[in-house]
């Protein structure tokens, strides 16, 4: 499927994926992160169960230390 | 717009800043030096040594809370600004009422943990106000690397990799760098909207 991942777009297996497993294709091991499914903010508990499929928009922003 | 007309405009305006360390303290340096109304500005730090090397805070105010140096060091700049400081730690539970009443707000806070915290409790409690935030400023060079870019009404301000570390410190120009694109961000979307 296609979506836009992060304002690029990107093709992943599949139908459709949870966001846990984007987390896991992507190789993305930061452990604070903001993401979004076309706008709607998915907070940690949701990632098994939130699903994006063909055309979404999703946002998924690693938050590093320091200020 | 000319400068007369962004004071007139900023005066009616208001900001909160979640901490008040490198990039709140700059961050709120910034938007009273252009004229901002009102701030709302949240830590339960004191200022440190160690906290100098890129802090808006001065040698002679080491051991004061730092929301009320940074109280002195702002109406310094405006006697005139409406300020509220709040020595609290920031949690899920006292943000929503902390900051109600404000047009924008900043995440100014250290660690990745408690900006992912804020930043949660803000979107869920504020979907529609903007939130800007910064990640990514440790170490120094490489100003290039440091950018804005929005997703809805979160704006994310830095170069989105450098973590600090022990080889990596958080220093006064990259930090100031992006605590002053916060600013600006912020001011943009106050006198545009």
């Amino acid at each position: 499927m296609n979506i836009q991942l992060n304002n690029s777009p990107d093709q992943l297996p599949g139908e459709s994926l949870t966001i846990r497993d984007i987390l896991l294709i992507k190789k993305f091991t930061f452990p604070n992160l903001v993401i979004k499914i076309n706008g709607q903010l998915i907070r940690k508990p949701q990632y098994e169960s939130a699903v994006v499929h063909e055309g979404d928009v999703v946002e998924i922003i690693h938050l590093i230390s320091g200020g | 717009m000319n400068w007369l007309l962004i004071q007139e405009k900023l005066k009616n305006r208001s900001a909160g800043i979640a901490g008040a360390g490198g990039l709140g303290s700059n961050c709120a340096a910034a938007l009273v030096r252009v004229g901002i109304g009102r701030l709302v500005i949240s830590d339960f730090d004191r200022v440190e040594e160690s906290n100098l090397n890129r802090q808006f805070y001065f040698r002679d105010q080491i051991g004061q809370p730092k929301v009320e140096a940074l109280k002195t060091n702002l109406l310094r700049i405006n006697p005139l600004l409406i300020l509220e400081i709040h020595q609290v730690i920031l949690d899920s539970e006292n943000i929503p009422e902390l900051f109600s009443g404000v047009d924008v707000l900043f995440e100014a806070f250290d660690r990745a943990e408690q900006k992912a915290m804020i930043i949660e409790s803000a979107l869920t409690t504020w979907p529609e106000r903007p939130l800007i935030i910064g990640s990514g400023m440790a170490g120094f060079g490489d100003s290039n690397s440091i950018r804005m870019r929005s997703c809805g009404n979160l704006y994310i301000c830095g170069d989105e990799s450098a973590e600090i570390g022990p080889e990596m410190p958080p220093l006064a120009p990259r930090v100031g760098i992006v605590a002053n694109m916060m600013a600006n961000v912020g001011i943009d979307l106050l006198l545009n909207s």
